[in-house]
């Protein structure tokens, strides 16, 4: 077994142990979404114009709360110095990181999303583009969220710090994404933005491993 | 010049004399423009808020220009691990942060008459907010790892990304804007010639006072990093 | 494979304390170096630098064959090195046979060796339990077997029998004298006498 298989095999296994897995994130979803319609008033005119960005938004939000499992907890044990002396770079390990992450927290994220907008009246029609988008911009929220983890590693704000290092680099895939979902309800050319949130998360994917593993070699140091 | 720069006993001569002499140009340039600006008749369309255009427009155009110094100090910072490097970057973070700050007021200010509103999603102010964001960002984590040169090391990766995803934000806030036709803070067509002079002035002014405060600020942390250096070394001895 | 480590005028920071300044040690094949020294001296520290995690402010850090020629540090370390720190870098929710497993192939070793690696330090019957319902010796033993399990020249270890008693002690003594005959080296940072013989190397003071 490859070195990256063995490693991603493992983040993916981890991810699912202590809470199983998107568990978690779905239970805030569903608190959130329980919430709008308290704050916006439940006529369904209102509700529904504003539900598949709200989930949209959410989403983005959820994919925040798993992120300390993705480098702290490797770096709390022990484990990271191990994973920093074996057969692949911290490179590809931060890949395999980012890609357990989508896989356990956003993916499944992307296709719970929808079926709430619609709960909270949103047109079933902008599922599938929900769905694609929560999909696509998922792998940016796992990269960069994964960035932020790693960077604040060893720091004394943990969470919320993260979220305030993440949250600015969101900014163009939560547009794109919402920018895709708002087009495609407005029966306009919702390619465009989807194609843009693609070429966003393939340059996360690609870019981020080396910022992940730079920030790792930091904290180790 | 850049290599002569980088030690930090000639950047310490350098500066002595550089920072107060752009402080003086600063000014100087500031008044001329202020006072062009006075001098220039109210526009047509805004009356007198114009004004304000003088303060706002190289405030925005600075904070901008302060996260690429921060950003090329990070990046020395990281492949050289120049202390002078890492203190530049450092002191240039609250400046550029607060010229940020500066520009989302002052916009908000100049808006006020033309839209009756405080704040209007305006892609020019909405990409001011991220980059104040992505500052604070990068100052709160610095500020929250104990370590100094962990944090100095993180806090210029985050810089550097910042870096690389500011244009893509301006990007997608300018797509975002257009689709949804939101307004501009600045009138369509070419700026009056009348107005041009002044801006350009308070725009040089601005870079000056950046620079002069820039090199004081770094100055000031030599300063603090060889009063740190002595004190070990006393406690030690 | 290595066969020495040269560590010469190496300098060390720990935020702006210098722990060490001007440093050298020398370690071959069939050696073993005991690290002693004050808490906070640099012991870690300088297990870490040899082990590539911690940059060093000054100095080199050689690895070299038998036949002399240089080995490049990443590939040392990523290939030949063995790093064992304070903690054990168990993942509590697994079972110890898991957790030898992916320790052992990921540091080089397989199932069969990560086994035998096991019953050889008494985990056997352990294997099918959670990390988190075994003992603290218990644990530091399982973070031992890898360094059985897979065959890695340079043993780096930070006060690895710390939780362990007498007679596991000499029990790991026999495996670490085994290691050193086969050409194996040791640089171990321990507060107690290593259970083979080791030259001691004072650390700060």
């Amino acid at each position: 077994m490859s070195a990256f298989a063995l490693i991603l095999r493992r983040e993916f296994g981890l991810s699912f142990a202590g809470g199983g897995g998107p568990a978690l994130a779905i239970g805030f979803f569903l608190a959130m979404a329980a919430l709008l319609p308290l704050v916006v008033g439940a006529e369904p005119g209102r509700l529904a114009a504003v539900a598949p960005g709200f989930a949209w938004l959410v989403l983005a939000l959820a994919s925040l709360l798993s992120l300390e499992r993705m480098f702290e907890r490797d770096y709390e044990d022990g484990s990271l110095d191990l994973l920093a002396l074996g057969p692949a770079p911290l490179e590809v390990i931060a890949l395999a990181k980012g890609l357990a992450q989508w896989l356990s927290t956003t993916a499944p994220l992307a296709v719970f999303a929808p079926l709430v907008a619609i709960g909270l009246g949103a047109a079933p029609s902008l599922a599938p583009i929900s769905i694609a988008a929560g999909l696509v911009g998922g792998v940016s929220f796992a990269f960069l969220g994964g960035v932020g983890a790693a960077l604040s590693l060893g720091s004394r704000r943990g969470g919320i710090l993260t979220a305030l290092i993440v949250l600015p680099l969101f900014t163009p895939p939560v547009i794109f994404g919402a920018g895709a979902i708002d087009a495609c309800a407005a029966h306009l050319d919702w390619t465009t933005p989807l194609l843009l949130l693609a070429a966003y998360s393939l340059a996360a994917l690609a870019l981020c491993p080396f910022a992940m593993a730079a920030a790792a070699r930091n904290a180790l140091s | 010049m850049i290599p002569a720069l980088l030690n930090p006993e000639r950047f310490m001569a350098f500066s002595r004399w550089a920072a107060p002499m752009l402080g003086l140009i600063a000014l100087v340039l500031a008044l001329g423009g202020l006072g062009l600006d006075f001098a220039a008749p109210p526009d047509r369309h805004q009356g007198y808020s114009v004004h304000i255009m003088f303060i706002h427009v190289p405030a925005a155009i600075m904070s901008e220009v302060a996260y690429v110094c921060m950003g090329v100090a990070a990046f020395l910072s990281l492949v050289f691990r120049q202390v002078l490097a890492t203190a530049a970057a450092r002191a240039a973070a609250p400046l550029g942060a607060g010229l940020a700050l500066l520009a989302l007021v002052t916009g908000s200010l100049w808006g006020r008459p033309t839209w009756g509103t405080y704040w209007v999603w305006d892609p020019r102010l909405t990409s001011e907010l991220v980059l104040f964001l992505f500052y604070a960002g990068v100052m709160a984590l610095e500020l929250a790892i104990d370590d100094e040169a962990r944090a100095a090391r993180a806090a210029a990766i985050l810089a550097l990304v910042g870096l690389i995803d500011l244009p893509i934000v301006h990007f997608s806030v300018t797509w975002w804007n257009s689709l949804h036709q939101g307004s501009s803070l600045t009138t369509p067509g070419a700026l009056p010639g009348v107005y041009l002079t002044p801006l350009l002035m308070m725009v040089l002014a601005y870079l000056a006072g950046f620079g002069a405060l820039w090199l004081v600020r770094i100055r000031a942390e030599v300063w603090r990093r060889r009063a740190g250096a002595l004190a070990l070394r006393g406690a030690a001895a | 494979m290595i066969a020495h480590v040269q560590v010469e005028g190496l300098a060390l920071m720990r935020g702006e304390r210098t722990l060490l300044d001007g440093f050298a040690l020398t370690l071959a094949a069939g050696e073993a170096v005991a690290l002693a020294g004050a808490n906070g001296t640099g012991k870690t520290s300088l297990l870490r630098a040899i082990a590539g995690l911690l940059p060093p402010t000054a100095g080199t850090i050689a690895f070299s064959d038998a036949s002399g020629g240089e080995i490049p540090p990443e590939d040392a370390i990523a290939r030949d090195a063995h790093l064992l720190g304070h903690q054990d870098g168990l993942k509590l929710s697994h079972t110890a046979g898991e957790e030898a497993l992916f320790q052992a192939r990921w540091t080089g070793g397989d199932a069969a060796s990560a086994r035998a690696a096991c019953e050889r330090l008494g985990l056997g019957a352990l294997r099918g339990l959670e990390v988190r319902k075994l003992s603290a010796g218990q644990r530091r033993r399982l973070a031992l077997a890898r360094l059985l399990a897979s065959p890695r020249r340079l043993w780096l270890l930070d006060e690895p029998l710390a939780p362990l008693d007498q007679g596991q002690r000499t029990g790991f003594g026999a495996v670490m004298a085994e290691h050193l005959a086969a050409g194996g080296l040791i640089l171990a940072a321990a507060h107690d006498p290593l259970p083979v013989p080791a030259r001691t190397v004072e650390i700060g003071g």
